[in-house]
């Protein structure tokens, strides 16, 4: 049986794919979908936090119900962000960050 | 949870993961983030967290994807650009997840969660045992002891936190989707001045 | 007579600001706001002046913990209210004159507020109770002369005179300021009833010390009242209009310095004074002045230079009186000075008015016929200045200091006398060109009588001229008059015949003639020339300024720019700019940025302790 470790293991790594992902590449879309990753990885922490915190016999439903709103949220980030890159590509006809650094200071 | 699935779907996640970053199509991207979805949907459900796992698979794979997808074929992206990855990126999108990975295995290590961290089955026995504290005619007692098989009302039992612990927070929920559909449909929109 | 006495001050100022600020299109009704200002103030000076008993009367303008506080006061006596007459008295006859004098004058209603606010600086300094409020309205009648020699600021000698006047009077204003500090640092007041008890109270003061503050506060005198090595500046200030120059370039502000330190004289006692380190060089600046400036007035050859000598002159002769301690002696020559002069500089106005604006004189001749009363006027003037024996006022003050010369200092009686000579000369030199003779140039010939307007004020500044020196008269409405019995001593020679010397080598020399005949001399060269002093203040000021200005810029190039300001200005820039690339714009750099952050943070929290 898997334990607790295990799948905070796998969410470590799961994370660590999605940073890399959003340092390494520069298609501010793949970038986008690193950072889903990440989140995702986030959200199977919480679930088995909830998993193994038994509580009264049942799992701490508090963890799950997180869960829940971020993917809200994240459905939420999605449409607003891609509506941006469309805004932007509109503007720049690019979406690789290399190009875009009119931020520099 | 059998251990087996457990391999089998976090390999499925982590493959996934790896080729969302690694593939340089970002169609191919898309693809791979579904499949990393779906190996950590097979994680929730071996988690006995099914409503998350559905919502995870709907949601994601569903909506989500679609939308990625959408967007690149609107923007008509190919391949990007064979311009070679600058290697101290490369470097630094190695060492510092690696980096992390290392941290985290550590902090793994140094809390010996023993008894509290094996995985312990949800039984019949402990399922009638917090079936008191919902009403007798409530679904979710029904479920809980239910005298032939007994069996988990996950989805009832979020329902029930949600709408009694966490009613405010989906209320601002709400909110938020509908400032996020706003703000979509304003951003989408072409301005008449720049058209012209 | 308390409130009379701050309406007085007020008055003038009011006029100034509601001409500044509100009447400024309508000139000729500024300029009849200003001369009834001055009519007004004129008769309060009047009545204050009949009115018995002195008084003095302040508010708190500033308080400041621990300190006596900053105070505007005003203190009537007879030395104040008598200066009060010459101040609103010549004011009132100016404004009258400038009325037709400057009738066409294009920014009247500027003029006229200058004139204004002249008006309450100088009474501000004359009732002035201590020294912060003197020095306060001395700075102000040092920005009214400035504004006024710079009225026709459009051409450039009136714009560098007004700017010379201005920038000379700063370096006596420092040693001036200066000088009120030190006073203040001994005595513990700036107030000037108190002073001498105040220095009666500081036991053990350094002799030497109050004597450099004494010096100090002289300097301030020096500026204004154009004393020598200062006394360039008021030459130049006669590019303001000529009713400027009777009113502040000869009869009131230019003495101020001579009536700030008759005031300072007689309220810390010149018994006090005497026993000072140092004060007998005020004495000799006056003589050497007097000497310098009598010099330089007999080869000029424009009408109002010659007469900005001539106040110098007299001014040299009224700092020397103060000098030698008799400052009733000065205050007498000023207050008698104040009336001819005043007369003189109208008469120089109304000839160049009726002359087109031809001020050399050797361009004039034969106005007696066409000018009558402003040659009647102008002799009388004349005869003043040069001290004419019993009939003009000029003759009993210049006695007094001549007097007081011979019983103090032998040789500044000598000088005194010699400058007594060189003034009849030069004056009648002037009378003689301009007045007699036939006429020189179209301009002159085509001279007319001035209006009522203009030789009114002509004809009772002579009537003054004339009597004021009276001991009747005098002892009523003189500043500080103390009447010396008059006996035929050395005095009296030696001024009867400089009188008569002087005449007599005028009348040779220039009665007939159409051109200087002394202008080729060499001697005249240098006395036409100034002494040369103003080129070589000029070689001064460009070498020793440029040489300092060329070692601060260096110092501050190198020390402060380069090291200090610069050194931590490029600190700063530079740490800026480390942290500007860590800005780059570059998304990838933030992620990887954030994600180092990440593992710190991580480390941190969870490994570290």
């Amino acid at each position: 049986m898997a334990s607790l470790n295990e799948f905070l293991f796998i969410s470590g790594l799961l994370f660590a794919i999605g940073l890399a992902g959003v340092i390494i590449r520069r298609n501010i879309i793949v970038i986008f979908m690193s950072l889903e990753l990440m989140l995702a990885a986030a959200s199977l922490t919480l679930v088995a936090f909830s998993r193994f915190h038994l509580h009264e016999g049942l799992p701490d439903y508090n963890g799950q119900v997180f869960v829940f709103f971020i993917i809200t949220v994240a459905a939420a980030e999605v449409a607003v962000g891609l509506a941006i890159i469309v805004a932007l590509y509109r503007a720049r006809q690019t979406i690789n960050v290399e190009d875009l650094t009119s931020m520099r200071g | 949870m059998h251990s087996i699935a457990f391999y089998l779907f976090a390999l499925l996640a982590i493959t996934g993961g790896i080729f969302l970053v690694a593939f340089r199509n970002p169609v191919s991207s898309a693809l791979a983030m579904v499949l990393s979805f779906v190996g950590l949907a097979g994680l929730f459900i071996g988690l006995n967290a099914y409503f998350v796992g559905i919502v995870q698979i709907l949601v994601y794979a569903g909506a989500i994807m679609v939308l990625f997808i959408f967007i690149i074929m609107l923007l008509d992206l190919n391949d990007e650009k064979p311009v070679k990855f600058k290697s101290t990126t490369v470097l630094a999108g190695v060492i510092i997840p690696l980096l992390l990975v290392v941290q985290i295995l550590g902090v793994i290590q140094s809390h010996n969660t023993g008894d509290e961290g094996a995985f312990k089955k949800i039984t019949a026995s402990s399922m009638a045992i917090s079936a008191k504290e919902f009403p007798e005619d409530s679904a979710i007692h029904k479920s809980l002891t239910h005298p032939k098989s007994p069996k988990l009302p996950d989805t009832n039992l979020i329902g029930h936190a949600i709408f009694t612990r966490y009613n405010f927070p989906l209320q601002i929920m709400g909110v938020l989707l509908l400032v996020a559909t706003m703000g979509v449909v304003i951003l989408s929109k072409r301005s008449s001045k720049k058209a012209s | 007579m308390n409130s009379l006495a701050w309406l007085l001050l007020g008055l003038p100022l009011l006029s100034a600001v509601v001409i500044h600020l509100g009447l400024k299109r309508l000139q000729s009704v500024s300029a009849l706001v200003a001369t009834a200002s001055a009519g007004v103030t004129l008769l309060f000076s009047i009545i204050l002046l009949l009115s018995e008993g002195d008084f003095i009367t302040s508010f708190n303008w500033a308080s400041i913990a621990g300190f006596e506080g900053i105070k505007i006061g005003l203190e009537l006596d007879q030395l104040s209210k008598g200066m009060m007459l010459i101040v609103t008295g010549v004011g009132f006859l100016v404004h009258l004159f400038s009325l037709a004098y400057m009738k066409y004058d294009q920014a009247k209603a500027r003029y006229f507020a200058g004139l204004a606010l002249f008006m309450f600086s100088m009474t501000g300094i004359v009732l002035a109770s201590n020294f912060i409020m003197m020095f306060i309205f001395w700075e102000l009648v040092g920005l009214s002369s400035y504004l006024l020699i710079g009225h026709w600021y459009d051409k450039d000698s009136a714009a560098d005179a007004a700017k010379k006047a201005f920038l000379t009077n700063r370096i006596g204003d420092f040693g001036f300021m200066i000088g009120i500090l030190m006073l203040w640092g001994i005595a513990g007041t700036f107030t000037f009833s108190e002073l001498a008890g105040g220095l009666a109270a500081s036991s053990g003061y350094s002799i030497t010390l109050l004597g450099i503050a004494v010096l100090c506060i002289f300097a301030g005198a020096m500026g204004k009242s154009a004393q020598a090595p200062l006394h360039v500046w008021l030459p130049d200030a006669m590019e303001g209009p000529t009713p400027v120059s009777a009113l502040i370039h000869a009869a009131t502000m230019v003495a101020a310095g001579v009536f700030m330190m008759a005031r300072f004289y007689t309220s810390i006692g010149t018994e006090v004074i005497e026993a000072l380190w140092g004060v007998q060089t005020i004495a000799w600046i006056g003589g050497i002045t007097s000497l310098l400036a009598a010099l330089m007035a007999t080869q000029q050859d424009d009408i109002k230079k010659i007469l900005a000598y001539s106040t110098l002159s007299q001014l040299g002769y009224m700092v020397m009186a103060v000098g030698l301690l008799s400052p009733e002696a000065g205050m007498f020559h000023l207050y008698t000075h104040a009336w001819f002069k005043a007369l003189l500089f109208l008469g120089s106005g109304a000839v160049i008015y009726a002359c087109h604006h031809e001020q050399n004189i050797w361009k004039m001749g034969g106005l007696k016929k066409t000018m009558p009363i402003t040659f009647i006027t102008f002799g009388i003037g004349t005869l003043a200045l040069c001290g004419f024996p019993f009939i003009t006022s000029g003759f009993w003050s210049k006695e007094q200091i001549l007097e007081t010369a011979w019983l103090n200092n032998k040789p500044l009686f000598l000088i005194a006398a010699l400058v007594a000579f060189l003034t009849t000369f030069y004056m009648f030199r002037l009378f003689f060109i301009a007045f007699l003779g036939k006429s020189r140039s179209e301009k002159s010939e085509h001279a007319k009588e001035v209006g009522p307007l203009m030789f009114t004020p002509l004809i009772i500044l002579a009537i003054l001229a004339l009597i004021s020196g009276f001991s009747s008269v005098a002892g009523i409405i003189a500043p500080s008059f103390k009447i010396l019995e008059f006996h035929i001593g050395p005095a009296f020679i030696a001024s009867l015949l400089a009188v008569i010397l002087g005449f007599l080598f005028a009348f040779k020399l220039y009665a007939k003639t159409d051109e200087d005949p002394l202008a080729g001399h060499k001697v005249a060269q240098v006395f036409r020339h100034k002494f040369y002093l103003d080129e070589a203040y000029a070689k001064i000021i460009r070498y020793g300024q440029d040489g300092l200005a060329a070692f601060i810029h260096f110092f501050d190039e190198l020390i402060i720019n380069g090291l200090i300001v610069g050194g931590f200005s490029r600190t700063a820039g530079g740490i800026g700019r480390l942290f500007t690339r860590l800005q780059s714009g570059n998304l990838q750099g933030y992620a990887t940025l954030f994600g180092i952050g990440v593992l710190l943070v991580i480390y941190i929290t969870v490994f570290v302790s």
